[in-house]
């Protein structure tokens, strides 16, 4: 039955270039974006913007940013959205600062209750979702304002009035598990490099950077964690079918409630992390917590190469989103643009990037 | 009658017991009556046609048979026992494979993660338990070409293919993980003449290694080219169940149309239809 003559090759394909290759990978746009990006600032920002503690004064939001960025990411690849995120910050930095400073316990029970708890609330959107058939759009924007509320309201209920909880630095500073949520990591290398002159010193000897921040080395290690069980894992496969169509992707065998439920789940904990990192590093919580960071994630996960309509995306995508973005925040206090240029210019991002993925995904489909 | 293939049929005992038996299947979306009362059943070893009109319900028939839909009354009995599927996945992991009208593909991704949909083969233990791609690659492209269908690339997204290698596509990963049963539905309605006798000649194939085989087709030449047995839909109930040898082609045509309009059909189109 085999036709032994076309095995050797066929006469119908033609070489494929390099560049038409990489005009494949979803997160290309991301990546010039960051070119792009740092090509401007590079002519207009001041020189210090590009040295090592410039760097890391925008990596660390972009690496907050971003952490919720890919859950987005990963939650939009499977065909669903959460608007609910930014308060989900507020709400886990509350039961995280509850934990901690109203009922005293170590950060080793504290954290994993967090992020059970997040799961918990995740869990609960995504069965709404799922149960209901309505877009997740709605579900999740209701929570966004639910969550919100009862982050203000738990506070005022456990500050007796206030809407910030203090004292978390105090509680938290000796504890053994800290220094994975908080500070900065590697300080013994800076300091060699330091000792070395590799790196800037302040006067007294000591590095004008006394590490990489914590929240950097979780972003990138979520980058890389995301991109595996996306590309080299039978979830990622399930992940894709999904978010692709999920009637087909049922009939196929993947189990999509559970998928679905989970992704929910995930971008819940991620929201957890971001909280725990930032109350710690604020030494308390307030309700403005994570405010706005839902739009901020997906937009990022969009210029990454998410497709709104899912199935199509990449969280390495979104990792270059969300630098782009810290950049554009960070760097136009290097400027002499007015800050508020932000918004604008995150604006045309946002558009230039949907426009481009549009483009991409006919491609990709050839032209449907 | 037995002059018109050349495929040696499944001689399938009449007292074997079936691999899945469906009784009295009565399935309602709403205030429509999609399916009732529908009984039938598959053997090992033998091709059974499920035919008739459009919107007799066969569609439905097969989704009940392959976990998509619950049936509204009615029993399933998979290897003499009584069995509801609850997911798709669950129909699959008793071995039966489905090829839908649809054919359940998903365009943005690549003709291998289509194949391997739900049932990656993986490769290490623990979490370093993976999905293994080169091997997906291979199963797949030696799958396809085994079709009559060559492909381009195992990375080719399934949305740049043409209508009749998608449905080969479907064809190849039905057949693949059919292990007990496979359900063709309609899987030549946009295949070329040379990939048509393939999936016959496939059908014949699996039939030959004991699987049962449900072909549902509008076509009568190729239900009788493959088919044991034949029974035929029409507005929700079964018209009877023919075995091979007891029905012309004629008789069958007529049942399939509802047993109306044919023989006018018949006059001006010269008997070609
Ligand atoms: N999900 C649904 N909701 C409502 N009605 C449905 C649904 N699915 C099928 N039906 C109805 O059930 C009937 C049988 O449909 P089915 O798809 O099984 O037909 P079929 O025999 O496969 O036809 P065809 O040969 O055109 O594929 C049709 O009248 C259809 O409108
Ligand atoms: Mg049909």
């Amino acid at each position: 039955m085999s036709d032994s003559a076309q095995v050797a090759g066929d006469e119908r394909v033609k070489k494929e270039p390099f560049m038409t290759k990489l005009m494949k990978r979803p997160e290309l746009g991301a990546m010039a974006g960051v070119v792009l990006v740092v090509i401007f600032f590079a002519i207009t920002a001041d020189d210090s913007m590009f040295t090592l503690a410039g760097i890391m004064n925008f990596m660390t939001p972009a690496a907050q940013l971003g952490i919720l960025a890919i859950g987005a990411a990963l939650l939009m690849i499977g065909g669903e959205f959460d608007l609910s995120i930014g308060s989900m910050v507020a709400f886990a930095g509350l039961f995280f600062g509850v934990c901690v400073v109203t009922w005293q316990l170590p950060l080793i029970v504290a954290i994993p209750m967090t992020f059970i708890f997040a799961a918990f609330v995740g869990a609960i959107n995504g069965n709404i979702v799922i149960r209901s058939g309505l877009p997740s759009f709605i579900v999740t924007l209701a929570f966004l304002f639910i969550l919100r509320g009862l982050s203000l309201v738990g506070l005022k209920a456990a500050t007796g009035g206030s809407t910030q909880l203090r004292g978390v630095r105090d509680v938290v500073e000796n504890d053994w598990l800290a220094p994975f949520f908080s500070g900065e990591a590697f300080g013994g290398l800076f300091t060699w490099l330091a000792e070395k002159g590799m790196i800037d010193t302040f006067k007294s000897g000591a590095p004008k950077v006394p590490g990489i921040p914590v929240e950097i080395l979780w972003f990138i290690v979520l980058a890389l964690a995301a991109t595996y069980v996306l590309l080299r894992t039978p979830a990622g496969n399930w992940i894709f079918a999904s978010g692709g169509d999920s009637t087909a992707a049922s009939n196929s065998g993947v189990p999509v409630n559970r998928v679905k439920v989970s992704l929910f789940m995930l971008t819940a904990c991620c929201a957890a992390l971001v909280a725990i990192i930032t109350v710690i590093d604020a030494g308390s919580t307030d309700a403005r917590r994570g405010f706005q960071k839902e739009f901020e994630a997906i937009i990022a996960a969009v210029i990454g190469g998410c497709l709104l309509t899912g199935g199509y995306g990449s969280a390495i995508g979104a990792f270059f989103g969300a630098i782009i973005f810290g950049m554009v925040v960070i760097g136009l206090t290097y400027t002499d643009f007015d800050q508020d240029w932000f918004q604008v210019f995150l604006g045309a991002m946002l558009l230039i990037a949907v426009l481009f993925n549009n483009a991409i995904r006919k491609r990709v489909t050839g032209e449907r | 009658m037995t002059e018109d293939t050349k495929f040696h049929h499944g001689d399938a005992a009449a007292d074997v017991a079936p691999i899945v038996e469906m009784k009295n299947i009565e399935k309602h979306f709403g205030n429509i009556i999609a399916l009732a009362g529908v009984s039938f059943d598959v053997k090992p070893g033998e091709c059974h046609c499920l035919l008739g009109d459009n919107g007799a319900g066969k569609s439905t028939f097969i989704k009940t048979m392959s976990g998509v839909h619950k049936p509204t009354k009615g029993e399933i009995f998979f290897e003499g026992k009584p069995l509801h599927f609850d997911t798709p996945r669950d129909a699959m992991e008793a071995g039966i494979a489905t090829v839908f009208q649809d054919l359940a593909m998903i365009p943005l991704m690549s003709v291998t993660r289509n194949f391997f949909m739900g049932r990656e083969p993986t490769k290490g233990k623990g979490l370093m338990k993976r999905f293994d791609v080169e091997q997906a690659n291979d199963v797949c492209m030696e799958e396809m070409r085994k079709m009559g269908i060559n492909l381009r690339g195992p990375d080719q997204a399934v949305g740049t293919l043409s209508g009749g290698e998608r449905q080969t596509v479907a064809i190849a990963r039905a057949v693949y993980f059919g292990a007990k049963i496979l359900i063709l539905d309609e899987p030549t309605s946009a295949l070329g003449v040379r990939q048509t006798s393939n999936v016959l000649a496939t059908i014949d194939k699996v039939r030959s290694q004991g699987v049962g085989v449900v072909f549902i087709s509008h076509n009568v030449r190729h239900a009788l080219a493959v088919g044991d047995r034949f029974t035929v839909l029409n507005r929700g109930k079964t018209l009877g169940t023919a075995t091979r040898g007891e029905i012309t082609p004629e008789q069958l045509q007529d049942l399939m149309a509802g047993g109306q309009e044919m023989a006018e059909l018949e006059g001006s189109l010269g008997g070609t239809v």
